[in-house]
């Protein structure tokens, strides 16, 4: 081992009851340097992390910094030690001020000191060239913001070793160009910075070095100009993958309009528009995608078609059928059929605690005619199930929580192809799968989308949106900013139209 | 007038309870603990000072007896609740039993009994010269008596605690969400435990003053769901200890209105209509449904519950 390494991990195993997360771990940083950590999801990358950072013990292994051995046993030997994490949920208050965020754990005087603690916290970002207002409520940030508050409170405890956990999945491309700008600074003053990843040009454009787990192990450690995209693919998910989505033009002559949204308008409850004036059409045969910084109004556009948010304004039609008014069920009596993959699978999507045979048969119990459940048919109707989307279930009467990240999605997704739907919402459908299970789930949409189906796809990796949808709707703060065809534009076009310019603005300035 | 100004007076008088519980209470929801077992922590106080009260006749005694008891009482409910995660609201219907319980069957040989008059001198009220003098307010809040200003001055403090000092920030920070608190490298758990603790200390004063000042017997029962008006009490106050002063003394004069006036008749037309002593008994429970439907309907972010309230924490969850 390099004797400049200022961070070693050697040897760490940890296991979550019969799951292990990290077995035999090998992992080291230096002074002065951006090192990736590189793997799928579940390959332990972020358990390895929040062992460093104290959150969790290891069960065995040895941690080193600067060459002394040091028990990390909870978040404040961490901070102690001058390591600070930005997680990938958020660690903060949304009723607290960014300063106060900041602030609060750390300052032992008995009173607050508001404006000299923003004055410190001003010179700090002034040092790093952060844009933050500390007297800002949190809850008022974007999500770009809330990170800044993240890395700053590291900072602001001292640490120089600072460790990110995805730090790009919610951002848009010129964030991310802004949030790496501000990490090589920080990598000029030394500091160490470890930046978990499962994005190949992020690593390559980033990183000094990458090191990649796969189950649990770490595999190696590369220097990154030494090493192509295609290697650490291979490394990553153990054989050689073809990372290209197939995307196939269909005759427009085929096409009709099956979605027609006309000037919708959606508040929340307290009165704050989510979604303003929106008006687009879907056709069979399309995958219609929208992308948008998060929050932007994506979850009310579905909830809204899928009868669950109260529109406040405005039609939505489908195959000529007024949607708005009529409910759930009203809906299935009508016949029409509407797949709907909800951002959050167990919540809105499947429930947990039922197998997979009654997840299955809770769309379509009413069709059902006698009292009791006919459960040899709802068994058939999973195991078919099963079958065809290749889920590792052990049998039928598996609960579903119990299921992988990926199973989970396969089970959701089949129940709702199963009722022939004429339109298919899929809101972050491969968020948390591997790189198998995502493409699994890309070659099943496009699939409905060569039967027919017009698909309504949330997504929030724009190389996933381009390679995918025919075309591209934008949101920004609940406006739509513009519906692009996918292949004529470049992801930072729709990264400026995610930050709010509009289309025609963008494309006359580039002119 | 002189009717009216007594008649604030003793609202003020049966505010005072409701005010150190909701503050007792306001400190365990801050910092993430919903505590529905505050009439069992009020009882025992009551019990438990009034016992001592009696025994010895010494006021700060029994005061700290009572406010210790029921603290012993809510660290078994910080133990269940933090040390073992268990659910809340179960811990805290369980511990308002059991508290409900074991004053009533400890308190059985104290009831008749009547403490000496000089111990009822010096926790009843006291006239504070000069401002006596102020009209109105004068009777309302200077002839009460020491436990009615230690309520109002603990309310001050709790709100400047709460707003200005960092430790303060701290345990709103365990509140809203204990795994930013945490990975700040705050000991969650001594937070929970101390406030809780403390918060249990608060009801056990409410409970004093019931047994020691306002009555100052032992009955049966002698919180009579007081308790449960300050769980509801806190929520009416957002959490703000300012505001659950309005709030108490708001519920004392609908109790004040029940006591006074046992009748009250009048005429509509040829018609006498009067409203029976039960009707107006129900006044502050019908209040109680109605300003939390009201403020469920408030929509400031600053005003809604901790946003961990009613969770437990555990690091290793994922």
């Amino acid at each position: 081992m390099a004797t400049d390494d200022y961070v070693v991990m050697q040897n760490i195993c940890k296991a979550f009851g019969k799951v292990t997360a990290n077995h035999g771990v090998n992992f080291s940083v230096k002074k002065g340097e951006i090192h990736a950590l590189l793997g799928e999801n579940g390959s332990g990358k972020s358990t390895l992390m929040n062992i460093l950072a104290g959150i969790y013990a290891q069960d065995s292994g040895t941690i080193t910094i600067n060459g002394k051995y040091v028990d990390i046993n909870c978040p404040k030997d961490a901070i102690d030690l001058g390591i600070g994490m930005v997680h990938q949920h958020f660690k903060q208050v949304d009723v607290f001020t960014a300063a106060e965020n900041i602030i609060g754990g750390h300052s032992r005087s008995l009173f607050i000191k508001k404006n000299k603690n923003c004055q410190k916290i001003e010179t700090l970002c002034a040092r790093f060239g952060f844009n933050l207002d500390p007297r800002k409520m949190t809850y008022r940030m974007s999500v770009s913001e809330k990170q800044t508050v993240e890395i700053v409170k590291a900072l602001f405890r001292g640490a120089t070793v600072l460790i990110l956990d995805e730090p790009t999945a919610v951002l848009t491309p010129q964030e991310t160009t802004t949030l790496f700008e501000t990490l090589r600074n920080m990598r000029d003053e030394s500091c160490s910075i470890i930046i978990i990843t499962h994005k190949l040009n992020e690593v390559m454009d980033i990183s000094d070095r990458v090191t990649v787990l796969r189950k649990g192990e770490s595999l190696c450690t590369l220097n990154t100009v030494e090493t192509t995209p295609e290697q650490l693919t291979e490394l990553m998910v153990g054989h050689a993958v073809n990372l290209h989505i197939p995307f196939r033009k269909i005759n427009e002559d085929k096409k009709a309009v099956k979605l027609e949204i006309q000037n919708l308008t959606v508040k929340a409850p307290d009165g704050k528009i989510k979604l303003d004036n929106i008006s687009f059409s879907i056709k069979s045969h399309e995958i219609f995608g929208i992308a948008g910084i998060a929050g932007s109004g994506q979850k009310e556009l579905c909830e809204a078609i899928a009868g669950l948010q109260t529109a406040d304004a405005g039609r939505i039609l489908l195959e000529g059928k007024e949607l708005i008014s009529l409910n759930p069920s009203e809906r299935l009596g009508k016949g029409i059929s509407i797949g709907f993959i909800p951002e959050d699978r167990l919540g809105m999507g499947l429930a947990g605690g039922l197998t997979i045979e009654e997840n299955i048969v809770l769309k379509s119990y009413q069709a059902q005619k006698s009292f009791f459940m006919d459960h040899r048919a709802s068994r058939k109707a999973a195991e078919l199930l099963i079958e065809e989307y290749q889920v590792s279930a052990s049998n039928t009467k598996q609960t579903v929580r119990s299921l992988s990240g990926g199973n989970i999605q396969k089970v959701l997704l089949g129940r709702e192809i199963s009722q022939n739907p004429t339109l298919l919402i899929a809101a972050y459908p491969v968020r948390g799968l591997d790189i198998a299970a995502s493409h699994f789930i890309y070659n099943e949409l496009n699939k409905q989308k060569e039967r027919g189906v017009a698909i309504l796809l949330i997504g929030e990796d724009l190389d996933v949106l381009t390679s995918l949808c025919d075309r591209i709707g934008v949101l920004h703060e609940g406006r739509l900013m513009g519906i692009i065809d996918a292949k004529s534009r470049t992801k930072e076009e729709i990264g400026w139209m995610m930050l709010g310019q509009k289309a025609e603005e963008h494309h006359a300035k580039s002119c | 007038m002189n009717d009216l100004v007594l008649f604030l007076q003793l609202a003020v008088q049966l505010g005072t309870p409701l005010l150190f519980a909701t503050l007792g209470g306001i400190l365990n929801d801050k910092v993430g603990n919903l505590n529905l077992g505050i009439e069992g922590m009020m009882m025992v106080g009551a019990c438990a000072g009034f016992g001592v009260a009696y025994h010895t006749s010494s006021p700060l005694l029994s005061i700290v007896t009572a406010g210790v008891a029921s603290l012993l009482l809510s660290l078994l409910y910080a133990l269940v609740t933090v040390t073992f995660k268990g659910n809340q609201t179960v811990t805290g219907f369980a511990i308002t039993i059991l508290g409900t319980g074991i004053a009533n069957f400890s308190g059985e040989s104290l009831s008749g009994l009547t403490l000496s008059p000089s111990f009822i001198r010096i926790m009843g009220i006291q006239i504070i010269p000069v401002l006596i003098n102020i009209p109105i307010l004068g009777t309302v809040l200077f002839s009460q008596s020491y436990l009615f200003h230690l309520s109002l001055w603990l309310a001050f403090g709790l709100y400047f605690y709460l707003k200005k000092t960092n430790y303060g920030l701290i345990m709103r920070m365990v509140g809203e969400n204990p795994a930013a608190a945490d990975t700040s490298g705050i000991n969650t758990t001594s937070y929970k435990y101390i406030h809780i603790a403390l918060g249990g200390l608060l009801c056990g004063l409410g409970g004093a003053f019931l047994s020691l000042v306002f009555v100052p017997r032992w009955q049966d029962n002698i919180v009579a769901g007081m308790g449960w008006i300050a769980v509801a009490l806190v929520i009416f106050s957002t959490w703000n200890p300012i505001k659950a002063i309005f709030g108490s003394y708001l519920f004392g004069l609908l109790r004040a209105l029940s006591i006074k006036y046992q009748n009250i008749s009048f005429r509509i037309g040829n018609n006498d209509i009067s409203i029976t002593s039960q009707i107006i008994d129900m006044l502050p429970y019908l209040l109680t449904i109605v300003i939390l439907v009201l403020t469920t309907l408030s929509k400031k972010r600053e005003n809604q519950a901790p946003a961990w309230l009613g969770k437990s924490y555990f690091r290793e969850d994922r």
